[in-house]
């Protein structure tokens, strides 16, 4: 009988071991409070590598939580957070987790605005970190190419000159996630890229992150349901900090959980 | 924009000081001062129109003093967002150190006559010199101390203040505490630094008396140079690729963060380099006022030099040198003809600068509105519209 289950066990671990290995990124049992308000209960969910995932969920179902949790910002009272099924994030902070190749975009599009678009990707280029690398650094042919490689994704490449306090709302968005795109992550976490869009800005956005998610894993947070279907991918429903429903944006639709905390309302 | 960047490339130095009219402009400046006004003051009869007297070499020098303490809060204010309200201890633990260095020069030619304890210890019976005071008869020791008790002040105060997230109003105001604390612990007469009445009765520098008018020419020069030099190295340091993260901190610290930088490590390095130039600039105005007291470290001295740097145009370096000279020269003038009034000036002063001429005085003359600066000040524009937009 104990043999059966040490068994079991070892069968368990086995499956979530496996599990693991093949995650980029893996959340299991994460519960953060807030005095006293549960902002995340119990929330678990797992990323594959190069897979593109949708989070929805009504406000204050944790997302933005979530984000501040996997990026360092906040963290957890209890659960794991793995990078690549081994690195523990919990211990870790927000610098050192964006240099482990985890990119964050934030709600409100974040850049910095006196500088050219040129050096907000130069900025956020990956490679030296350090105060003293940064006093001597040179401008290099590679990072020159990459930063015009670049523009071209995020269709900036008649902007590169601008000051990136000139730019549009969409534009900046797009320009977030050139910065992103520039710290060569291998998970991309974006916090509601289409908020305040033209429905134009929208349908392009859609196109740039289905490009992306060819080459990197990208969380997708959003609220915005037409934008979701555009994105064509799995999706998570959160409510009230946990998982509420998992799949394809037409069968969670159909869920009566789904339609009762959120779409139905 | 490619042929700039090229030449960015090839010639990284003489490029960007090209660029920067205004720093030519500052550095055109200094030289002619540091090579006319000692020549006019030493060469040309004092019936000659030109001459410069003494009394206006020795004011225009500590006005220098003052432009680089300015220049100091304006790299980590202007360009780090930093707001340092206790800017004036760095520059007062300079002047200490050249002090305690002008007062062993003194030796037995003290009131007293001792030959190793400077005068305020003989009153207070003290039998021998404090350890903190070795060293300090020696010139190079003196200099030393005078940059790294500031650098280290400001890394130790920076590191804790800073890995802690310490920023806005909150850091201004533990600055504030810190030259607070200061002022009272060397206004205490057993801290052995002169107490009340602080250090002063300097002889000479060097072996060159303080009083004669080579070694004050000497003094001016010294403070152009060293003006200059900070200036440049300020320059370098905000044109760099360092300069522009410290840029990205002022606009949006926490998306430098997720950018992978440690935002603390680079404030350290700007804070700690800011402070060690407020006190070289320490250093140089003590021989030249021939006085260092416990008021340096007044807090409102502190609060003024920022006036200063509004004043001139933040965020431009050259910006604060012109607004220390413009408001030190107000003062010399108001506390001179109308004393009574001079505070009501400063703070009229500093209103109107608010209100009118958001960019410092810089910011009004047309040439040196750059593409650059307008473009910050229509994003501070754009984002204060927006958070009104939300409230």
């Amino acid at each position: 009988m104990s043999e059966a289950a040490v068994q079991m066990n070892a069968s368990d671990e086995e499956q979530v071991k496996s599990a693991k290995s093949e995650t980029i990124l893996y959340v299991d049992g994460v519960s953060v409070t807030f005095d006293g308000f549960r902002a995340l209960n119990n929330l678990s969910f797992y990323v594959e590598p190069g897979e593109l995932r949708a989070i929805i969920g009504p406000n204050g179902a944790g997302k933005t939580t979530m984000m501040d949790i996997i990026t360092g910002k906040t963290r957890p009272d209890t659960g794991d957070v793995l990078f690549k099924s081994e690195i523990d994030l919990t211990k870790m902070d927000e610098a050192e987790i964006a240099n482990l190749g985890i990119g964050r975009k934030f709600q409100k599009p974040t850049v910095f605005e006196s500088h050219t678009v040129f050096d907000n990707l130069l900025l956020a280029a990956s490679g030296g970190r350090g105060v003293f690398q940064a006093l001597f650094h040179r401008l290099s042919e590679a990072e020159k190419i990459k930063i015009e490689k670049t523009l071209v994704t995020i269709m900036l490449e008649d902007k590169r000159d601008e000051m990136a306090a000139n730019l549009s709302h969409g534009q900046k968005q797009w320009l977030e996630i050139g910065m992103l795109l520039m710290q060569e992550p291998e998970l991309l976490l974006v916090d509601e890229p289409v908020a305040g869009m033209t429905d134009s800005e929208t349908e392009e956005t859609a196109k740039l992150l289905r490009s992306i998610a060819k080459e990197y894993s990208v969380v997708v947070v959003e609220h915005d349901m037409e934008f979701v279907r555009d994105l064509d991918c799995k999706v998570t429903v959160l409510h009230e900090g946990s998982v509420l429903a998992e799949g394809r944006l037409d069968h969670v639709q159909k869920d009566p959980r789904v339609i009762e905390v959120y779409l139905g309302r | 924009m490619t042929d700039y960047r090229q030449k960015y490339q090839t010639t990284p130095v003489i490029g960007w000081l090209l660029k920067d009219r205004g720093g030519m402009i500052l550095l055109g400046i200094l030289i002619a001062a540091a090579i006319l006004v000692p020549l006019s003051n030493l060469l040309l009869p004092e019936s000659s129109a030109f001459h410069v007297p003494t009394w206006m070499v020795s004011l225009l020098g500590k006005y220098l003093c003052y432009a680089l303490l300015a220049l100091s809060v304006d790299l980590i204010w202007g360009f780090c967002g930093i707001l340092s309200l206790g800017h004036g201890a760095f520059f007062a633990l300079g002047g200490y150190a050249m002090g305690m260095y002008l007062m062993r020069q003194i030796g037995d030619r003290g009131v007293y006559g001792d030959p190793i304890l400077p005068d305020f210890m003989v009153f207070l019976n003290w039998q021998e010199l404090p350890w903190y005071w070795y060293g300090f008869d020696m010139f190079w020791f003196a200099i030393v101390m005078a940059m790294f008790v500031p650098g280290l002040l400001a890394f130790v105060f920076g590191f804790l203040a800073f890995r802690s997230r310490v920023t806005g109003v909150y850091l201004s105001i533990i600055t504030q505490a810190m030259t607070y604390a200061l002022l009272l612990a060397f206004f205490r007469n057993d801290m052995g630094f002169g107490g009340n009445n602080g250090l002063t009765d300097f002889k000479d520098l060097l072996g060159y008396s303080l009083q004669s008018d080579g070694t004050r020419a000497g003094l001016f020069v010294a403070s152009c140079v060293f003006l200059g030099i900070c200036y440049v190295l300020a320059r370098g340091i905000t044109q760099s690729r360092l300069g522009k993260v410290l840029i990205a901190i002022r606009d949006a610290e926490s998306r430098v963060r997720f950018t992978g930088y440690r935002v603390e490590y680079y404030k350290l390095f700007v804070f700690t380099v800011s402070a060690v130039m407020a006190g070289i600039a320490g250093a140089l105005y003590v021989p030249q006022v021939g006085i260092i007291n416990p008021g340096e470290f007044a807090p409102a001295l502190s609060i003024e030099i920022v006036i200063w740097v509004a004043v001139g145009g933040r965020g431009t370096l050259y910006g604060a040198v012109l607004g220390a000279f413009i408001v030190n020269y107000a003062k010399t003038f108001f506390t001179g003809a109308m004393p009574d009034f001079w505070l009501f000036f400063l703070g009229g002063l500093f209103i109107a600068v608010t209100l009118f001429l958001p960019k410092g005085v810089i910011g009004a003359v047309p040439a040196f509105g750059s593409a650059d600066r307008q473009s910050i000040i229509t994003a501070w524009r754009k984002r204060r519209a927006n958070e009104g937009g939300k409230a």
